[in-house]
């Protein structure tokens, strides 16, 4: 039984289709890392993963919840999925804990007791304990995006969507999120993350899925996906970028 | 041209010209706490709400942003009662300047809504919140502070402009000025008084607001 079940998901911009038929399925645990050139569908299918993004026909299935228009209760649905963005988007009216706090205490009603107790448990999590009433300004691009990561965790997600978590950010302060992440993976969750870092991806991911023009090109055990890549687009890719 | 200024014939009337000045600082509160509440959900419904609440409150800003203020005032007070609704020149006054402040205001809200970038609404949906828990926690705050600058003047600007609802004898500063002038006919000291009278008003309640800006929004 799949936790995420992507079935045969197509979707267009206007005339142009960028997921032309993609199906995946993620279990409890996995690491999924989703790879392909700029415009081959990777974060499109991440967004339509959480309902960002609608699609025009086939289904998503995330922890049971069916994803699919307006019926859809995606109230409900993001509950269980979270999602951790390239520009961190960290309110910045907010400090690090109230940035935490806000979605426990508006979606679910917790005390702002209980919620600053969460926000403390996630924030030393991510190494930030110290930065609790740090404004976003005052934080640097790799502190900030722990802060987001944090913010997800607070929900206590089954999955956890990233989508290019460590693109936005100067070379030197990629190590310090891509730690947090592996820590998490570690701990069991299941991510599926849309990333251009390869030694990650290989290390880390329990699947490894390379996208080509809207379509899952190739998948796989990423260690034999990148040792031994089959297709001709994955094997320049991989030449490429490694 | 030699003018003896003599101030003290507007003794008698200090009560009137207090009263005046009263009137000008209630109507301007007013109007100012409730235009900002109406431009906000106008602001609202424009950016967030469904399409024909948008349409309907975009037709109300272009209506009110041009034509006269002083012909929506006479609307209000001398063309409503053709329709069974008549006011008094208090409620005129307040109602006028409510629906003007309302519909500039929106236009300048919608602009701080729309300079939110849209990562922080994704971010905020993709946390379970609603798109109107979003609206209040994430957006809003931030709106304000982008456009506070710009309300602050249009706040002045309608203050100022309150001075046209002496026209329907809501009795305000400009309506205590003309009172006093009809009876003495001291023209040159009542209006240069309530000159400044107004110019401190302005000065004052642009340094409040001032203040009051840095007080709300002392998070970076």
């Amino acid at each position: 039984m799949s936790l995420v079940s992507i079935r045969d998901v197509r979707k267009s911009f206007g005339t142009n289709e960028v997921l032309k038929g993609v199906s995946l399925d993620i279990a409890k645990g996995d690491v999924v890392a989703i790879i392909g050139r700029s415009g081959s569908g990777k974060s499109t299918l991440l967004r339509c993963i959480n309902g960002l993004e609608t699609y025009q026909s086939g289904s998503i299935v995330a922890d049971g919840i069916e994803v699919a228009g307006a019926a859809t209760n995606l109230r409900e649905l993001r509950r269980h999925v979270g999602m951790v963005f390239q520009q961190f988007n960290l309110f910045p009216h907010l400090t690090a804990a109230e940035n935490v706090m806000l979605a426990p205490t508006v979606v679910n009603k917790v005390s702002k007791a209980e919620a600053r107790a969460t926000a403390a448990e996630v924030l030393a999590k991510v190494g930030l304990s110290e930065k609790m009433d740090a404004y976003p300004s005052e934080l640097s691009g790799g502190q900030q995006q722990r802060v987001a990561i944090a913010r997800s965790l607070a929900m206590r997600p089954k999955v956890l969507l990233c989508d290019e978590i460590t693109s936005a950010l100067d070379p030197e302060l990629v190590n310090e999120v891509l730690r947090v992440v592996e820590q998490l993976a570690r701990e069991g969750m299941t991510l599926i993350l849309v990333t251009h870092e390869m030694r990650f991806a290989r290390d880390v991911g329990t699947k490894l899925v390379f996208m080509h023009h809207g379509k899952v090109h190739e998948e796989g055990v990423p260690k034999e996906v990148f040792a031994a890549p089959r297709t001709p687009e994955l094997q320049q890719f991989v030449g490429q970028v490694g | 041209m030699s003018y003896k200024l003599q101030f003290a014939e507007l003794l008698p009337y200090w009560n009137v010209l207090l009263y005046g000045l009263a009137f000008t600082i209630v109507l301007t509160v007013v109007s100012t706490v409730a235009g900002i509440a109406v431009g906000t959900a106008g602001a609202a419904a424009r950016t967030f709400g469904p399409g024909w609440l948008g349409r309907v409150v975009a037709v109300y800003v272009e209506l009110i942003r041009n034509t006269p203020f002083i012909v929506q005032l006479f609307f209000i007070f001398f063309g409503l009662p053709a329709l069974g609704l008549k006011l008094s020149e208090t409620t005129a006054a307040f109602l006028a300047m409510v629906i003007n402040l309302g519909a500039y205001s929106t236009e300048i809200i919608r602009a701080g809504i729309e300079a939110v970038p849209k990562g922080h609404i994704e971010a905020g949906l993709s946390l379970a919140m609603s798109k109107w828990e979003v609206l209040r926690h994430v957006v809003l705050n931030q709106a304000f502070r982008k456009i506070y600058p710009a309300l602050s003047s249009q706040i002045i600007i309608v203050m100022l402009g309150s001075a046209v609802v002496s026209q329907i004898s809501a009795e305000d500063l400009t309506y205590a000025a003309n009172f006093v002038a009809s009876r003495n006919f001291r023209n040159f000291e009542v209006y240069l008084l309530a000159a400044l009278a107004y110019l401190l008003l302005a000065l004052l309640t642009r340094s409040l607001l001032r203040a009051l800006g840095r007080v709300i929004f002392k998070a970076r």
